[in-house]
């Protein structure tokens, strides 16, 4: 077996063998955890670009895998969360016991999707880990009951979208495979294909005015649930976006088409920011906030995809999203981790309750401070190498506008996220169960790799462009 | 070497940062001996470049972040010139802070910061491309933040948020100003004065007022200026760094980079910026004293005072001309030594004698005769009394303005002269002639408290004694400006 196959096969059999050993979830959760970061290790150290051809049978008869700079980033975040997620969720007792079986499929459903270069197979990918990730909503017990319910709802029609876009281009190609159709003529139908693919995936990552559903989800699930839903359910179907813009059907694209897409990820981010400052849970201030962020990761359209003059810096603006998705990844799933270990502490996450927690818990201050700086895109980050590159763009690019929003934004995530660190710094000492430092320290080290790749962003970069796709920088 | 230097400059006060922010409450020795050892090797490091760059040698460390955005650490003369008094006020306020704080909670966190604080100073002091000193920048805005709001009170944490409230908008500024440049120009290195021609005029003289706004913020320019007296709750040593070195000098500091080593001062002179910008800092100068005259807590006071006086800086800035250009960076240093003393004076009246306002001044000379020398020899360099050293500032910023066509300079240093007089002598009146109150206390039993404020005084004597030395920060801003600015 492959370490690209070991990443896929991993978690499946951990889901399986969780579902067969119900109290042993957590150990199984931990092997997988450490089982995948060697096979990842081996795949980056060779960097290069893994396939593998399942059953023997290449495109366009089989399906190709294929792990390029994106598709090994992304796995290796997922990785990073997975085992922060495990690592807190493993002391809950409360957890119900279909979560481990369900977080282990939903993390093989999402390395399916990056590795996966066929649109029906993402497809499966896609419907796999929304079915997980509506059970996940679910595990939050009666009260999540609706929010799940909305959320599958919703859920479902993008699948319907994306599955009807699907079709017609398999009617009008007869292939599947993202490289081969690059190479195919475009056909009339291309339009309308992409346009039902997009909007079912826009839907599932939630970009204004789609995204009504995630903050109840995100808000009501356990909160390792939430990590996980937060930090990686929307990037999956970004990613399947990226593939199919930049990769797929670059020539489908259309100057009122992306900006359409910008503008709408530039109202995620002031709807997703304002609504943030007017909640009083925690839960829902990050939820929100993952709304507004999502938001940024649309810029990439017109940024990577405008006219020539800009193609020098174009790139950039490709890999800065990408570090965007990344680093976003990271952070939030510090901030739902912290979220969680300040309810196992003080039994709430309303804002009042969390006055002068800095004091019994200061690891996770400090963690919840460094991810706000990643969010909020001040250096050194991820957040802010992303932000630096994509400004860039805008302005090489005679596009100020989407440079505003970026800046703009930043300042909107300050005021959000000052809310809770004012709170968190306040004078009183509250009365709260001490939670183990080990623990505290879970979500800091997420929260210092969203800061370090910031710092260490030299190698991420290079490793990025690793099989990327020409189009992002001779634009769409 | 030459690339090990800068970084082992700048671990030296993040290793201290990072080790202590673990460290258990109670253990005092290990903390303090991080902060002074971290201190004095950072100041050791800095007095073997100090040679070496008198020499004409040059340093140089660089981290490549991604293509076109690099981190790079650049040591010339200017940068020591600020480093050197980061790095001797570092010191002696560390001496300050651990006597004043003694055994009160929350140190780890204290220290922590302190030298996160000191060590993005040095960056910053150090950055030799224009988004290196922004990360360095916003490193400190950070680090400021839990400083401020140290004591936890309503009062602190109000004022913390008006620090980021005014801080952030400023970092915004000043990243759009960074980026819009940069994308037309590449990267800018602070060596190789970037090809302005390549923008229209009116495009560049929108990117400098983002500059001068972003920047701005931190030098407390008016009308930018309303965080920094509330940021007097913080406590005593706090607020010293804050007035001498760390926030404000980091605003001046930058307007002088931008002025000299980005836009260049003829290019700044070509788009009609530099008299704009000398009247702003004009306006600030007048301004800030004639606030500070209507304080009545003693902190308020100085902290309209560093309002004032920080834009002596940018003044020397903007003015075309060497002489504005040493006065201005010989007040850099001058002003840090000067304020510090009053700040650290400030915290020991209040701290030793419970004094907070001016009346509580009253007859204090008599009990507390060596904090009481220490303000007074602070207060009359403010001014500008002859030998101090905020006199040499003042001579060769009036020069300046002769020689840059801009005569009512000398006007405006005149006024604030005057106000600066109005505000500092009835606090000295009141510490040596009026009588004190009955029921006054007050003693200086405190050694660590008043030593640093003495040596901090006697330099601000001795530089302005002995500006005629190479040695003196008159010199090097003479070196610096002949070098530099004058090929």
């Amino acid at each position: 077996m492959t370490p690209l196959i070991a990443l896929l096969a991993l978690p499946l059999a951990g889901a399986l063998m969780a579902v067969a050993v119900p109290h042993r979830g957590a150990r199984i959760a931990g092997v997988v955890v450490v089982a995948s970061a060697g096979a990842l290790i081996m795949l980056v150290a060779q960097w290069g670009i893994p396939h593998a051809a399942p059953g023997g049978w290449g495109a366009p008869l089989g399906i190709m895998l294929e792990a390029d700079g994106l598709a090994l980033a992304f796995m290796a975040m997922v990785l990073a969360v997975m085992a922060g997620v495990c690592a807190t969720a493993a002391p809950m007792r409360e957890l119900p016991t279909p979560f481990w079986p369900l977080a282990l499929l939903a993390w093989a459903a999402l390395n399916a999707i990056f590795v996966s270069r066929d649109l029906f197979n993402l497809y499966v990918g896609l419907e796999l880990l929304t079915l997980a990730a509506v059970a996940l909503v679910a595990t939050g017990g009666d009260k999540a009951l609706a929010a799940a319910l909305r959320y599958l709802i919703f859920a479902l029609t993008g699948s319907i979208l994306y599955l009807a876009g699907v079709v017609l281009v398999y009617s009008a190609h007869g292939v599947l495979d993202v490289s081969l159709l690059a190479a195919t003529l475009p056909a009339p139908t291309d339009r309308v294909a992409m346009g039902l693919m997009t909007a079912g995936l826009l839907i599932k990552t939630a970009l204004f005015p789609f995204h009504v559903w995630l903050p109840p989800a995100h808000a009501a699930a356990p909160a390792p649930a939430s990590a996980m839903l937060s930090a990686l359910v929307p990037k999956a179907s970004f990613v399947i976006l990226l593939r199919l813009w930049f990769e797929a059907m670059p020539d489908a694209a259309d100057d009122r088409l992306l900006t359409a897409l910008a503008v709408l990820g530039a109202l995620a981010v002031g709807h997703g920011g304002i609504m943030a400052l007017r909640q009083t849970r925690l839960k829902q201030i990050i939820a929100y906030s993952t709304v507004a962020q999502i938001g940024y990761l649309f810029l990439v359209f017109p940024l990577a995809g405008g006219d020539g003059a800009a193609q020098p810096w174009a790139a950039g603006a490709w890999t800065g999203a990408v570090f965007q998705a990344l680093s976003h990844g990271l952070a939030k799933a510090a901030m739902f981790l912290c979220a969680g270990l300040w309810i196992i502490a003080v039994g709430s996450d309303r804002l009042e309750d969390l006055r002068g927690l800095a004091r019994g818990l200061p690891m996770t201050a400090m963690a919840f401070a460094l991810a706000a700086i990643t969010l909020m895109g001040l250096p050194p980050s991820g957040g802010f190498t992303a932000k630096y590159l994509m400004m860039t763009t805008a302005f090489a690019s005679g596009q100020v506008v989407w440079a505003l929003v970026l800046a703009g934004g930043g300042l909107l995530a300050a005021a959000y996220l000052y809310r809770p660190m004012g709170a968190l710094f306040a004078r009183e000492i509250p009365a709260f169960t001490p939670v183990p430092r080990y623990l505290q320290a879970v979500p800091l080290v997420l929260a210092l790799l969203a800061v370090g790749m910031g710092v260490l962003s030299d190698g991420l970069y290079a490793f990025l462009q690793l099989g990327r796709p020409g189009t992002a920088e001779e634009g769409l | 070497m030459t690339a090990l230097l800068p970084v082992a400059i700048l671990l030296s006060s993040l290793i201290p940062a990072g080790v202590t922010f673990f460290l258990a409450q109670d253990s005092h020795r290990l903390r303090n001996t991080l902060s002074l050892g971290g201190a004095t090797v950072k100041l050791a490091l800095i007095v073997v470049m100090l040679v070496a760059v008198g020499q004409g040698a040059s340093y140089e460390a660089r981290l490549n972040l991604a293509p076109g955005l690099y981190l790079l650490l650049r040591i010339d003369a200017l940068s020591l010139l600020f480093m050197t008094l980061s790095a001797v006020l570092w010191l002696l306020t560390t001496v300050y802070a651990i006597a004043y704080f003694g055994t009160k909670a929350e140190l780890s966190r204290f220290f922590g910061f302190f030298s996160l604080c000191v060590g993005a100073t040095t960056g910053l002091a150090m950055a030799g491309s224009l988004i290196t000193f922004f990360l360095f920048f916003e490193l400190l805005t950070l680090s400021t933040w839990p400083l401020v709001v140290h004591k936890q009170d309503a009062k602190s944490l109000a004022a913390g948020r008006s620090y980021l409230t005014f801080a952030l908008p400023g970092s915004a500024a000043l990243l759009l100003a960074i980026v819009w440049l940069e994308s037309a120009t590449g990267p800018v290195l602070f060596t190789e004065p970037p090809d302005l021609s390549v923008m229209p005029d009116s495009h560049l003289r929108i990117i400098f007022a983002l500059f001068i706004a972003g920047l701005g913020v931190k030098a407390a320019l008016v009308p930018l200026h309303g965080w920094l007296p509330g940021a007097m709750a913080a406590p005593a040593p706090v607020s010293a760094l804050l007035h001498a070195v760390a926030v404000v000098k980091a605003g001046a500091f930058g307007i002088v980079r931008l002025v000299y080593d980005v836009f260049g001062i003829a290019s700044v002179q070509d788009l009609g910026l530099g008299t704009p910008l000398a009247l702003l800092a004009s306006v600030t100068i007048l301004w800030g004293s004639v606030r500070a005259l209507q304080q009545g807590e003693i902190k308020k006071r100085l902290a309209f005072s560093t309002v004032s006086q920080v834009s002596y800086i940018v003044l020397g800035a903007a003015l075309a001309g060497p002489y504005a250009a040493i006065g201005g960076l010989a007040h850099l240093v001058h002003q840090g030594l000067m304020k510090i003393t009053l700040f650290f004076c400030a915290g020991i009246f209040d701290e030793r004698a419970g004094a907070k306002r001016i009346e509580d001044l009253n007859g204090l000379g008599a009990r507390m005769p060596v904090t009481s020398v220490c303000f007074s020899l602070g207060a009359l360099g403010m001014i500008g009394l002859p030998p101090m050293a905020g006199f040499v500032s003042k001579v060769y910023l009036g020069l300046g303005g002769l020689q840059a066509g801009a005569p009512w300079v000398l006007g405006v240093l005149a006024a604030s002269t005057l106000l600066n007089a109005a505000y500092f002598l009835p606090l000295l009146y009141r510490l040596w002639f009026l009588p004190a109150a009955d029921a006054a206390t007050g003693d200086e039993r405190a050694p660590l408290l008043v030593a640093p404020a003495a040596i901090t005084a006697l330099a601000s004597l001795a530089v302005g004694v002995f500006a005629a030395s190479a040695l003196s920060p008159l010199g090097w801003a003479t070196l610096i400006v002949t070098r530099e600015y004058l090929p």
